[in-house]
C-alpha cells in the first residue's frame, strides 16, 4: 500500500514550494505521546463508569427495585450522572485523546505547552470526578446536560480556555502551512462550545453549589435547547468528524474520498448547526416562528451531514476487502452508518407531524443512542484500537477479540434501539387513542405497563454493549503489557517561513492575517463588545413574554419544594408542558401558556414522559395522596415504575437557606414584596402548618420542616395560578 | 422573548467569527490545493528511536 502511495504523483511535485524552500532549517522535535496515552486511558475508564451508570438507570426503569430506596442510586440522580459521564467524560476524553494525537502530526509540532496539557488533563478529570459526586449528592442546575453546579461551570470554562490556548498555540507554531480539515473541525468545536457553555450556564448562586438560572421559563427553555442541541452538534458531532477525517483515512491508508467535499462539509455544517435548536421545543409555548426556524435549519442539515457520512464511507472505496479483515474499519463503517442514520432521523423528528408522535417518548432515547453508541462509541473504539498499539510500538494483542467486541457491540446497539423504537411508537399511539365515545382509551399507567418488556430488552442491549467494552479494556491491557510507550517520539520537519505570502492583493486585513495572535485578540474583543451590547439591553428592557396577572411568584415553602423537585431529577421522567393536542388536553388539562412559567428558574419542561405530565398536577389529588405516593408510588398507582423517596420523610429543609434563595430571586427581578426575604420563614411556617393540618385529617403526622411538606406545597401549586384567572372571570 | 436577542447575538457572533475564519482561509490560499493534503496525512515518519538520520522532507 505504501509503495502505491509513494508512486502516486503526490509525493514531490505537489508539495508546496515554501515547505522545502532552501535555507530553511530542518528542526527536530518530539511528539508528546504520554498525554495521548493518558486521555486514552481516561476515555476507557470513564466509558466503563458512564455506561455502567446508564445500565443502572436502565435497570431501575425495568425493575424499580434497583433504585435501592436511596437518593444517589435513584433514577433521577443516576441519569444525569450517566449522561454527563458519557458525554463529557467518555466522549470528551476521546476527543482530547484524538486531538492531541492527530493535531501534533497534522501540524508537525509538539503541543504548545506540556504544562497546559497536564493542567488540561488533570483539571478535566477532577471536574468529572467531583462533578459526578455532587450530582449523586443532588446538587444540580436541573438543565439537561448542563446539570453540573456553578463552581464546575467556572472550572469547565477555565479548563476549556487552557485546551484552546494549547491547541491554538500548537497551530501557530505549526510546520505545515495548510490546516488539514480535521483541524478546522477542532477549532470550530472549541469556539462554539465555549460560547454555548458560557451563555447557558449564567446563573445566580445562593450557596456553595446552589444557584438559580439567570433565565426564566420559556426563555430558559430556549437558551437550554439552543445549548442542548448545539452540545450534540459541537461536542458529539464536529470534533468526532474531525477525528473521522483523520483516523478513517489513516486506518484505511487511503486519502479521504473528496478533500474538497470535506471542506464544504465543514463550512456548511458550522453555519447551519447553530440555528436548529428550537426543534427541541415544537408544540411548546415557544413562539411559532422560532419553532419553524429550527425546523427549516434542521432539514437543511441533512445535506452536509450526509455529505460527510458519504465522504467517510467512500474513503473505503476499493478497500472493502480490508473491512472484512480489519475490526477497526468495521467499527468505523458502523460509526459512519449510525451517523448517517441519526442525522437523517434528527431532521425527520424536527418535522412537526413526526415530532407530535416522537416527542416525550422513548423515540428520543433511541435516537440519541444510535448517535452515542454507534457514532461516538464505535468511532472512539476504532480510534483507540488503531492508536494505542501505535503509541506503544506494538500490535493489538488480539484482533479476534476486537472482532468479537465489534459484533457484540453491534448486537448491543440493535437490542438497545429497536425495543425503544417499538416502545415509543406503541406508547405514543396508546396515548392518543380515544374510544368511540370520545374519552381517552388508556390510563397513563396502562401505556407504561404495555412497554415494560421493551425496557427489559433494552437492559439486554446495554449489557451486551458494555460487555464488548470490557473485552476491549482487557485487550488494551494486554496490548499495553506487550508494548513499550515512547513518551516522546522524535520527528523532523522544516520550519515554516516567517512571512507567508498572501496570494491576494495587499489589503488592510492582510496585516491581521499574518498575525494570528492579534487576530484572536481582536476577535475576542469583538465578541466581548458584541456580547455586552446584546446582553445589557436585554436585562434593562422589560421581558416581552406575555404575562398572566394571576401567575404569582412561588412562596418560600414552594420554592424549597421546587428545589427538591430539581434535586431529585423529577424532570428526567416527568414533563411540565402540555402540548395543544386533544389527547394531552383531555389527559392533563388546558395546554400550557408561555406566561405560566415566568418564575420558573430553571424551567422544568422535561423531554421524556416515563411518568405523566405534571404541569397541572396542583389540586388534582389531596395532600395525603402525594404523601403516600412519594412514600410508596405503587400504593397509589398499581404497577408504577416510580421509586419511593423515603429520605424526603426523614430529611428536613434548611430554613437558613430561605433568605439567600429569596434574595437571589429578587436580584433577578422576581417581584417579592420589599423586605420579604426577612419575613419569608414566617410565611413558610404558616403554609407548612396548613399542610400539616390537612395531612393530620388523614391521620398522617409530619413535622413542618419535613422535605415532603415542601414538595407537596410545590406539587399542589403547579399549574393552578391560571385557574384562578379563569375563576375570577 | 428578550432572550432571543442574546441567542441571535451569540449565534451571529459565532457565525461572524467563522465567516472571518472562512475568508482568511480562502484568501491565504488554504484551499488552493485540494488534492495533496488528503494524501500527505498518510505519510508518517516511523518512530526513529532517537536516531538522527537525515530523511527527505516529503515522505518515505
Amino acid at each position: 500500500m505504501s509503495s502505491e502511495l509513494t508512486n502516486s504523483p503526490v509525493s514531490d511535485a505537489t508539495i508546496p514550494f515554501r515547505e522545502q524552500a532552501p535555507g530553511v532549517q530542518v528542526e527536530t522535535f518530539y511528539y508528546d505521546k504520554k498525554i495521548v496515552k493518558q486521555f486514552a486511558y481516561a476515555t476507557l475508564f470513564w466509558g466503563v463508569i458512564g455506561m455502567l451508570a446508564g445500565l443502572w438507570a436502565a435497570m431501575s426503569i425495568a425493575w424499580p427495585v434497583f433504585n435501592l430506596n436511596w437518593g444517589p442510586t435513584s433514577f433521577g440522580r443516576m441519569r444525569p450522572v450517566h449522561t454527563n459521564a458519557v458525554i463529557f467524560a467518555f466522549v470528551g476524553n476521546a476527543i482530547f485523546c484524538g486531538v492531541y494525537y492527530s493535531l501534533q502530526r497534522l501540524t508537525k509540532a509538539r503541543m504548545w505547552s506540556d504544562k497546559f496539557s497536564k493542567i488540561h488533563f488533570w483539571g478535566w478529570q477532577a471536574i468529572i470526578l467531583f462533578g459526578a459526586l455532587t450530582l449523586w449528592m443532588g446538587f444540580t442546575q436541573g438543565k439537561e446536560y448542563a446539570e453540573l453546579s456553578w463552581p464546575f461551570d467556572i472550572a469547565i470554562t477555565l479548563i476549556w480556555l487552557v485546551f484552546g490556548a494549547n491547541m491554538m498555540g500548537t497551530i501557530l507554531k505549526r510546520r505545515v502551512s495548510h490546516l488539514y480539515v480535521a483541524i478546522w473541525f477542532y477549532i470550530g468545536t472549541w469556539v462554539a462550545v465555549a460560547m454555548l457553555h458560557i451563555v447557558n450556564s449564567i446563573a445566580m448562586p445562593y450557596g456553595a453549589f446552589e444557584s438559580y438560572s439567570w433565565y426564566a421559563g420559556v426563555q430558559d427553555a430556549l437558551v437550554q435547547w439552543w445549548y442542548g442541541h448545539n452540545a450534540v452538534a459541537f461536542f458529539l458531532t464536529t470534533p468526532f468528524l474531525g477525528l473521522m477525517y483523520y483516523f478513517v483515512p489513516k486506518a484505511a491508508n487511503r486519502p479521504v474520498y473528496s478533500y474538497r467535499w470535506s471542506i464544504i462539509h465543514f463550512w456548511a455544517l458550522i453555519f447551519l448547526y447553530i440555528w436548529a435548536g428550537p426543534h427541541h421545543l415544537l408544540y411548546t409555548a415557544l413562539p411559532e416562528w422560532a419553532q419553524s426556524l429550527g425546523t427549516v435549519f434542521s432539514i437543511m442539515l441533512i445535506a452536509p451531514s450526509w455529505g460527510g457520512m458519504l465522504n467517510g464511507l467512500l474513503t473505503l472505496r476499493g478497500a472493502w476487502d480490508k473491512v472484512r479483515e480489519d475490526p477497526i474499519l468495521k467499527f468505523f463503517v458502523v460509526a459512519l452508518t449510525c451517523y448517517g442514520m441519526s442525522t437523517f432521523e434528527g431532521p425527520m423528528m424536527s418535522l412537526k407531524s413526526v415530532n407530535a408522535i416522537s416527542h416525550y417518548t422513548d423515540w428520543t432515547i433511541a435516537h440519541v443512542h444510535v448517535g452515542a453508541l454507534g457514532w461516538n462509541g464505535f468511532l472512539a473504539f476504532g480510534m483507540l484500537y488503531w492508536l494505542l498499539p501505535r503509541i506503544f510500538n506494538t500490535k493489538l494483542y488480539s484482533v479476534k477479540w476486537a472482532n468479537t467486541h465489534f459484533w457484540i457491540g453491534t448486537l448491543g446497539i440493535v437490542f438497545y434501539v429497536i425495543p425503544l423504537y417499538w416502545a415509543a411508537f406503541t406508547q405514543s399511539m396508546m396515548w392518543k387513542q380515544f374510544t368511540p365515545e370520545g374519552i381517552l382509551q388508556y390510563q397513563f399507567m396502562e401505556t407504561v405497563t404495555a412497554i415494560q418488556p421493551m425496557y427489559v430488552l433494552r437492559v439486554l442491549g446495554g449489557t451486551l454493549y458494555i460487555a464488548g467494552l470490557i473485552l476491549m479494556v482487557v485487550n488494551i491491557w494486554k496490548t499495553v503489557g506487550q508494548g513499550k510507550l515512547i513518551a516522546n517520539e522524535e520527528a523532523k520537519a522544516p520550519a515554516l517561513p516567517k512571512n507567508i505570502k498572501s496570494t491576494g492583493k495587499e489589503h488592510w486585513h492582510s496585516w491581521v492575517e499574518k498575525r494570528p495572535v492579534q487576530m484572536t485578540i481582536l476577535a475576542l474583543i469583538a465578541v466581548g463588545i458584541g456580547g455586552i451590547a446584546e446582553i445589557i439591553p436585554t436585562f434593562l428592557v422589560k421581558s416581552n413574554v406575555p404575562t398572566i396577572t394571576s401567575v404569582k411568584p412561588y412562596t418560600p415553602l414552594e420554592l424549597h419544594g421546587r428545589n427538591i423537585y430539581v434535586r431529585e431529577g423529577c424532570y428526567t421522567c416527568h414533563s411540565q408542558m402540555i402540548r395543544p393536542f386533544r389527547d394531552e388536553v383531555a389527559r392533563y388539562g388546558d395546554y400550557s401558556k408561555a406566561g405560566e412559567f415566568i418564575y420558573d428558574r430553571p424551567f422544568q419542561w422535561g423531554s421524556k414522559r416515563t411518568g405523566p405530565d405534571l404541569a397541572r398536577i396542583g389540586g388534582k389529588y389531596p395532600d395525603s395522596w402525594h404523601y403516600n405516593h412519594m412514600l410508596d408510588p405503587t400504593s397509589m398507582t398499581s404497577g408504577s415504575l416510580m421509586p419511593p423517596y423515603p429520605w424526603l420523610f426523614r430529611d428536613r429543609i434548611d430554613k437558613s437557606k430561605t433568605y439567600p434563595m429569596i434574595k437571589a430571586m429578587k436580584r433577578m427581578g422576581v417581584p417579592y414584596p420589599a423586605n420579604f426575604e426577612n419575613e419569608a420563614n414566617d410565611h413558610l411556617d404558616k403554609q407548612a402548618e396548613k399542610i400539616q393540618k390537612s395531612l393530620a385529617k388523614d391521620k398522617i403526622d409530619v413535622r413542618k420542616t419535613d422535605e415532603i411538606v415542601a414538595l407537596i406545597a410545590y406539587l399542589q401549586r403547579m399549574g393552578t395560578d391560571i385557574k384562578k384567572e379563569a375563576a375570577s372571570k | 422573548m428578550s432572550v432571543m436577542i442574546i441567542l441571535l447575538g451569540a449565534s451571529l457572533v459565532v457565525a461572524l467569527i467563522f465567516l472571518g475564519a472562512f475568508i482568511w482561509s480562502v484568501r491565504s490560499g488554504q484551499y488552493e490545493d485540494d488534492f495533496s493534503p488528503a494524501h500527505k496525512i498518510l505519510f508518517e515518519d516511523k518512530p526513529t528511536k532517537n536516531t538522527t538520520k537525515n530523511k527527505p522532507l516529503t515522505s518515505k
